[in-house]
């Protein structure tokens, strides 16, 4: 107790010191190298819209390529420049790079980073009633890490040869030799560099939010008193420190095949007739690293949406969240299935069919925990009394993601169907649905209702609509046809699908150039986000304390809560988080650290135990 | 504010928590590789290597190194800072003469024709050794570290937060290279 008394106290006497000397927090460190929670989740958030801007306008250039394979893109050689041939089409080299950095972009800077990063940051603090982070120092350097990392990629966009093209999982031999495609050259090197700070500032974050969310919960915030938020968040930290190392080791036997000549995924390689010295070398070695650390990878980027999906969800249909425990118990069901199933990525692989099975087993439970997620999300809006707040709106969208993207994991977990499905179209509808949209509109969902809270200003809802509906049924627009051209067996990652003259891949020229109008029209559509989040900064209504009437810590503190976050005493807490709409209750919302004894007329038996 | 339902929560200082976690992630990264190590060897065309015998030594080093470490914790216990500065200056010593036999390890396996650049069954053993001393140097700078607070007087029987972070984390070290050098040992007869 001695310790965490000290750590509580250390912060408001820092509030006092700084009424004293204003010089101490200069421009600096208040907004640059700050150590303040609620700063460096700001910074995470910005550096994340920074990268998911160049992530998704990479997607719309080759998509381009996929829905108009004619057209001349003279026009943009302005700002894409020696990216085109002669005869204004992307390069076959650069549309590979395009889809690996976008890969690349999306998955770790922007779903990890950008949303982990975001809301792991701001809300753990907040909603555990927390001063700051467990050490606010690590954290920093997290953020710093990050920026490196961030750094290093942009460089590597833009180096001779192209950055990496192998795809974003990298697989050897392609990524480790340079004679294989210009991109493995530097620009490989510079991404392998990049992620190995990207995977240091991931870890420096999981070690802080894990910290923070056991040791540093305000009086009376038992576990089972936290809001799902929370556990989400201390689940992904948990994968995060688990499953961060094995891709740092695969990404180092890597990189010493690639600088030093060593053999560890190198076998059997003739370049030009000629054979390479390696020799002893196992390219699947590195797929089931890599897969170690890449399956828990996509439970890193939806837990976090999943988690602030359930709050949000809870909080506008005025209803508690349906089956509290379950939630809880479902999130840490997906997060150990999530470390026994890699090898459903490498069906086609050469696997030994009897161990297919089993991992087709394996994956074809996490069904379970996913489905009682689903059950529960509509079993708390059946007969809410449902408020549609954008938050709200981007919350049932993840909802319709989940499920609809879920589904199609059942036939992609089956080994056998997998043979026929494996890396087509199929494969890019089933994620871009079920993490890549679903996690995203967890991000969005994140942004318009905790705006309030990270700048004191409401976020303009109408935007916030029109934003939902265009990005809503772009997405599906987007990705739902991808099924249709995935089963009718169009391979990902191809250049181009004209070569082919077979007369049946030709038929899906028209959905494919349909795809591509919607997703270019989905990506436009962010732009008006990004307006409203930029302009509400400055000019948006003034947020009142608690416009959502939601019941955690967070929303106890000033409208825009300084270093420490609560003026006064850290608000014990006494009940769960998700007392709406309770029987005989004044209001219908009884906020956490509300004590049982100020409200008698609602208490129930089971109260006590809560 | 608080009531009779309000319950305390159970702390652990976060700092110590936080090393913790630390060598959870660390020891992921040993996991993977000597996974990945164990099935290289069981594959054919591969072949088994003769421990240089300066591993041997050099694991009695890293224990004594312990041994030293934790003696150091204890003299900071009974607020002894004679022996606190003794046995931290010795754990550090011993810890530089690890990393030196563990060289001489390397120099012997090359010796013997096993080189880092070649068949993965001698490569691997490079890169185990290798990413292990290289968190056992980070081990030395967080003891220079302690000594440094240890001078200051600022480790003692009231302020043991920073001699215990860093006997856990060292004597983490000499567990894993005992691990490791088993694991060697038992995939090479």
């Amino acid at each position: 107790m001695g310790v965490t008394k000290t750590i509580k106290n250390k912060p408001k006497t820092k509030v006092e010191e700084h009424h004293h000397d204003h010089h101490e927090e200069s421009f600096i460190t208040k907004y640059i190298f700050s150590e303040d929670h609620k700063v460096i989740a700001k910074q995470f958030l910005i550096t994340g819209i920074f990268w998911a801007i160049i992530g998704g306008a990479m997607s719309s250039l080759f998509r381009i390529q996929l829905g108009f394979p004619d057209m001349d893109l003279t026009a943009l050689s302005p700002i894409i420049g020696n990216w085109l041939t002669p005869q204004g089409k992307i390069d076959p080299e650069v549309y590979l790079a395009l889809i690996t950095m976008h890969g690349t972009i999306m998955v770790f800077f922007v779903l990890t980073a950008g949303l982990s990063g975001t809301f792991s940051n701001y809300l753990i603090p907040l909603q555990i009633g927390a001063r700051d982070m467990a050490s606010g120092f690590l954290n920093m350097l997290s953020y710093w890490f990050f920026f490196l990392s961030s750094i290093v990629m942009f460089i590597s966009i833009f180096v001779e040869g192209g950055p990496a093209s192998g795809g974003w999982t990298i697989y050897p031999p392609l990524s480790a030799l340079p004679q294989a495609v210009s991109g493995s050259g530097m620009g490989m090197t510079l991404w392998l560099f990049s992620m190995s700070l990207f995977i240091v500032s991931a870890l420096l974050g999981a070690l802080n939010y894990i910290t923070t969310v056991i040791n540093l919960r305000t009086e009376g915030m038992t576990f089972f008193r936290m809001p799902l938020t929370i556990w989400a968040f201390l689940v992904t930290a948990i994968l995060g420190v688990l499953s961060f190392p094995v891709l740092l080791s695969a990404a180092l036997l890597l990189i010493m095949d690639r600088s030093f000549g060593t053999s560890f995924y190198l076998s059997d390689i003739y370049i030009a007739g000629e054979a390479l010295s390696n020799q002893g070398g196992s390219a699947i070695l590195f797929q089931h690293l890599f897969w170690f650390l890449g399956h828990p990878e996509v439970y890193i980027v939806i837990l976090p949406s999943l988690g602030i999906t359930s709050e949000i969800i809870a909080t506008c249909s005025r209803k508690p969240i349906f089956g509290y425990r379950a939630m809880v118990y479902s999130i840490f069901g997906i997060g150990v299935l999530s470390f026994v199933v890699w090898a459903h990525h490498m069906f086609i692989s050469g696997m030994n069919p009897f161990l297919g099975s089993v991992f087709t087993i394996l994956t074809l439970i996490i069904a379970v925990p996913s489905a009682i997620k689903a059950f529960n999300y509509i079993a708390t809006l059946w007969r809410g009394n449902i408020i549609f707040t954008p938050a709200m709106l981007f919350s049932i969208g993840l909802v319709s993601f989940f499920i609809s993207g879920g589904l199609t994991g059942l036939f992609l977990g089956n080994s056998v169907v997998d043979i026929n499905l494996h890396d087509t179209y199929f494969v890019v509808a089933h994620f871009h649905i079920v993490m890549g949209s679903a996690s995203f509109f967890g991000l969005f969902a994140g942004v318009y209702h905790w705006f309030p809270k990270m700048f004191g200003r409401m976020m303009n809802s109408t935007m916030g609509y029109i934003h939902f509906w265009i990005t809503f049924i772009g997405a599906y627009l987007v990705f739902f046809p991808l099924h249709y051209i995935g089963i009718a067996g169009f391979p990902r990652r191809y250049y181009s699908f004209t070569n082919f003259e077979t007369g049946r891949i030709e038929s899906f020229i028209d959905l494919n150039t349909f795809v591509s109008f919607a997703a270019i029209l989905t990506f436009a559509a962010q732009f008006i986000f990004l307006f409203n989040f930029f302009y509400s900064m400055y000019r948006g209504r003034k947020a009142s304390a608690n416009p959502w009437k939601s019941n955690t810590l967070e929303w106890t503190t000033p409208r825009e809560p300084g270093h420490g976050n609560w003026p006064g005493k850290i608000p014990s807490v006494s009940r769960w988080p998700y007392d709406y709409s309770k029987p005989g209750a004044k209001d219908d919302y009884i906020p956490q650290h509300i004590p049982l004894s100020s409200t008698k007329e609602s208490n129930m038996p089971e109260d006590e135990h809560r | 504010m608080s009531n009779s339902t309000s319950s305390k929560i159970l702390r652990m200082n976060p700092r110590i928590f936080i090393v913790w976690i630390f060598m959870i992630s660390i020891s992921m990264i040993f996991v993977s590789l000597i996974s990945a190590y164990i099935v290289k060897k069981g594959e054919p065309g591969g072949f088994n290597v003769d421990l240089p015998s300066m591993f041997y030594y050099s694991t009695a080093v890293v224990l004594l190194s312990s041994v030293f470490k934790q003696l150091s914790y204890f003299a900071s216990k009974k607020d002894n800072f004679k022996n606190l500065k003794l046995y931290l200056f010795m754990s550090l010593v011993t810890g530089i003469v690890f990393l030196v036999t563990q060289y001489l390890g390397w120099v012997q396996l090359v010796g013997g024709g096993v080189y880092f650049v070649g068949h993965p069954d001698g490569s691997f053993i490079y890169i185990l050794s290798g990413i292990h001393a290289f968190h056992l140097i980070s081990g030395l700078f967080f003891i220079l570290y302690v000594y440094k607070k240890s001078v200051e007087l600022d480790v003692h029987s009231k302020n043991l937060i920073y001699i215990e972070m860093s006997t856990t984390y060292w004597h983490f070290l000499a567990g894993l290279w005992v691990y490791l050098f088993i694991t060697l040992y038992f995939y090479n007869i």
